[in-house]
Parts: structure tokens; C-alpha cells; sequence
């Protein structure tokens, strides 16, 4: 493969510009307290990740990663409660309307 | 994968439907603004899902295809120089400038590298003194604070070899400008999730009482869109225009207080150009005399230069919702991926790219 086919190759493989994607903070380096930096486990995958902007960064939480940064942390209660909120509307729904594509 | 599958859990999308059926009594038409909102709903066919009164309207919500043709020919020029290492996300290399693309003058011999992060372009710089690296550093308010911090992280690295050609835009003064045209029929808004978890909500409060529409700030997976399109056909059957917060798991109102606060250091607002659009007042980035030694357009003073799009491609159309992209005659025939005629077919986040990966069908 030459080298601009396998650059063609990478680039349909790869959707970076708005994509951000969670993951969990594995582990935590402050040591350079101008670049707080992470590694960051998404899927099995492992990533180096600056999370200078956030505050109170534990192991174990899950923050939003945008080309190398964490945007946000994700507040677990408001994941859970769309989640309730996505459950509880099951049984009332009546069954009426159009059939899904499978 | 944890705060993903869940969202995209057939039970969940199908009962979301089902209260859009039982919601909806009239005929809607929902703007979603950004492009990747855009490929979840072509991907997972969510328009089949919907009743047939509800429309919905691709936005310009990319910045790889409202990166203007001239900026892409300063970027081909300034890759073009000798001892220069051009570095930008993958997306920009097929973008056809007036002439050519920048993966064109790669094969020709220039340096052009894709990097997953400005970090990433930083680090080019520092393994290669000798050379002038040069970031592309396109994005909206998502990407913003991290192209800020290149900067930042430049200066305090002392690296003298780092430039930015800057392309950041933002979002809500192209919705008051798409709004303020009234050529296409928006009767609500989703939000782009990502560009609010950094900027928060409060600047979309003015707009939706302005216009009288309601805006819901929307996540990405099937679940989120649908719940978001829910609440809004919510709102307009009620007759109310509220600014509504859907993706609460990343979104808080006030966004992100320490990325907010590194892009107003790093940089001001400032009337730019957006592709197929036109002027936007105030509707860009741009860097601050303090940091103008990492501004790749004073750093090689380029001209500016007018170019001329395709006769043929009706990007601009397709990225003010006017017009679908199957409605273009070149669409999967002149236009495809590997020969696109405009931005919007080569982006990850473009509608026709979209149109193209899952409802080429349809043209």
C-alpha cells in the first residue's frame, strides 16, 4: 500500500472532529499541575488524556474526550436518571403507529 | 461500551418513537445543528422511526465544511513551504481548496501529517526544531478550548517553531443568522451537545425567546436524539419555546467554567466566513495580539485571496437546510468521498457524507 493510500485508509477510519467519547480514568498524573493529564480506558483501549479542566478528578469516573481532552466529567445520577426516565415510559406507551424497520 | 450502549438500546429507541407518535398532532420540522446528530440519524434510519408530519433539517453543524475555500488555500500554501510540517485532524486533507486538496500536495512531496490532538502537533514541534510546524486548528466551541491550549502550551514550552492557522467557529451566532434569513422552515432546535457541555446553555435563552422557538440541547446516540425530538415536539404542541437540557449526563448550564475561561485568554470574537453561508458577525475565533507569534497568518503573512467554488455543488444549500443532499444532480455521481465537489461529502460530520455512507439508495 503506498503511502497516500493508506492515509486515504486511516482517514476513513477516523471521525475526529466532533466525536467525543466516554471513558474511564484509569490513573492520574499531576506532577505537572499546568498539564493534568490521565489515562483514560475507553472499550479496552487506553489513551493518554489532558485533564486540566476538571476538578476532582477521581479513578473510576468517566469523562467526556474530545481530540485528547476531557471535556467534562459524566454525572453518573443524571445518566441514571435518563435512564429511569427511558424505563418508566415502556408500559404506558400503547402499541399503536407505524412498524419498526428491523 | 458504559454511557453508550444504554443509549442505543432497541427497547429504549422504539418506546421513545411510540411517544413521539402519540405527542405529534401536527407537522413539525426539527433542525438538528450538529453533523454528527446528523450521521446517528442516518445511521440508525431514526427518521424511520418518526411519524411522517415530523421533518427533519441537517444543519451546518461542521466545521471541517464552513472552513472557508480561501482558508483552505492559505493552509495548501503554507503546507506548500519549504521546512514546514503542516499538521491537522484527517477531515481536512480531502477538503477541496480552489485547485487542489492538501493530501494532493502531500503526494507531491509537501510535509502534511494527521494528528489526533493539537497535543500531538505540539509534540511534532519539539522533535522538529529545525522545521516551522503548523496546526490546522479547525473546530467549533468543542475543539476551541483545545487548539486554546496548543497555544498556551507553546508559549510555556518556549517553542518557537509552533503555529496556529486558526478556523474556530461558533455556534450560535450561525443559528441566529440561519433564523434571522428565514429561508429555511425551522420550528425548533436540537443542540449540539458536545459544543454545550463546553459552552453550557445560558446563550441559547436570548435566541429561543427571540425567534420564539424551542431549543433542546441534544446528545448523540439514538436515545438522546429521540428523547430530544421528543421534548421539542413536546414544547411546539404546547405552545411553548423553552431552552431544554436533554444530555444532563455531560451538559450543565454554565458549561465548562476553566475551558470558557482559557478561550477568552487565548482568544476574541471576531466576524468570520463560513463556506456555502457567507459573513457571520462575530461568529469566530481569533487569536489575541498577546499570542499573535503562534498565529500561523501573521507568522507567514499570506495574502488573502478570493477562490471560486463548483458551479454545480449546492453545499451552501444542503448546510442551511434548504436542500437535501440527494436533491444535488452530482451526488454519488461527480461527487463522491474520493472525489468530492464539497466539503460536506468528505467530513465525518457532513450531510452528504452521510447521505452517501447510509442511503446511497436514495441517489
Amino acid at each position: 500500500m503506498s503511502n497516500i493510500d493508506a492515509m486515504i485508509a486511516i482517514l476513513k477510519e477516523n471521525n475526529f472532529m466532533c466525536l467525543a467519547v466516554p471513558g474511564k480514568i484509569v490513573s492520574v498524573d499531576e506532577s505537572n499541575p499546568d498539564l493534568r493529564m490521565a489515562k483514560v480506558n475507553f472499550g479496552g483501549i487506553e489513551k493518554d488524556v489532558c485533564i486540566q479542566w476538571i476538578d476532582d478528578v477521581q479513578i473510576g469516573d468517566y469523562v467526556l474526550v474530545h481530540v485528547g481532552f476531557a471535556l467534562n466529567k459524566i454525572d453518573q445520577k443524571e445518566a441514571e436518571k435518563t435512564l429511569e426516565i427511558l424505563k418508566k415510559a415502556l408500559p404506558k406507551i400503547s402499541t399503536k403507529g407505524k412498524a419498526f424497520k428491523t | 461500551m458504559k454511557y453508550i450502549d444504554e443509549y442505543r438500546e432497541r427497547t429504549a429507541v422504539e418506546s421513545l418513537s411510540k411517544e413521539i407518535f402519540s405527542a405529534a398532532k401536527k407537522p413539525w420540522s426539527i433542525m438538528e445543528i450538529c453533523g454528527g446528530q446528523t450521521h446517528s440519524i442516518l445511521k440508525y434510519d431514526l427518521e424511520d422511526l418518526l411519524p411522517k408530519e415530523i421533518s427533519l433539517i441537517h444543519g451546518p453543524g461542521c466545521p471541517v465544511c464552513v472552513t472557508p475555500i480561501e482558508l483552505i488555500d492559505k493552509a495548501i500554501n503554507i503546507a506548500s513551504k519549504e521546512d514546514t510540517i503542516f499538521t491537522s485532524f484527517g477531515d481536512m486533507l480531502r477538503v477541496p481548496g480552489s485547485k487542489e486538496d492538501l493530501l494532493s500536495i502531500k503526494a507531491k512531496g509537501a510535509s502534511v501529517r494527521i494528528v489526533y490532538s493539537p497535543l500531538d502537533a505540539l509534540k511534532t514541534a519539539e522533535q522538529n526544531r529545525d522545521h516551522n510546524v503548523v496546526f490546522f486548528a479547525v473546530g467549533f466551541e468543542t475543539t476551541a478550548p483545545a487548539n486554546a491550549m496548543s497555544i498556551i502550551e507553546a508559549k510555556r514550552r518556549g517553542l518557537k517553531n509552533f503555529s496556529v492557522l486558526c478556523s474556530n467557529v461558533l455556534i450560535p451566532p450561525a443559528i441566529e443568522a440561519l433564523l434571522e434569513s428565514g429561508k429555511s422552515r425551522i420550528q425548533a432546535l436540537l443542540a449540539a451537545g458536545h459544543v454545550c457541555t463546553v459552552m453550557g446553555y445560558e446563550e441559547y435563552i436570548p435566541i429561543a425567546e427571540k425567534f420564539k422557538i424551542p431549543i433542546v440541547v441534544t446528545g448523540f446516540e439514538p436515545a438522546d436524539i429521540l428523547q430530544g425530538i421528543f421534548c421539542a415536539v413536546k414544547q411546539l404542541e404546547e405552545g411553548r419555546y423553552n431552552v431544554e437540557n436533554q444530555y444532563k449526563r455531560a451538559v450543565r448550564r454554565e458549561g465548562n467554567p476553566a475551558a470558557i475561561n482559557l478561550l477568552n485568554k487565548v482568544f476574541e470574537r471576531s466576524d468570520r466566513k463560513w463556506r456555502g453561508i457567507g459573513l457571520i458577525p462575530k461568529s469566530g475565533y481569533k487569536i489575541r495580539d498577546e499570542y499573535s507569534e503562534f498565529d500561523a497568518e501573521e507568522v507567514f503573512q499570506t495574502e488573502d485571496s478570493t477562490a471560486e467554488e463548483s458551479q454545480i455543488c449546492i453545499a451552501g444549500l444542503v448546510l442551511q437546510g434548504i436542500k437535501k443532499p440527494v436533491d444535488c444532480t452530482a451526488f454519488g455521481k461527480h461527487c463522491i468521498p474520493e472525489h468530492p465537489l464539497g466539503a460536506p461529502m468528505v467530513s465525518s460530520e457532513g450531510a452528504c457524507s452521510a447521505y452517501f455512507r447510509y442511503k446511497r439508495s436514495f441517489g
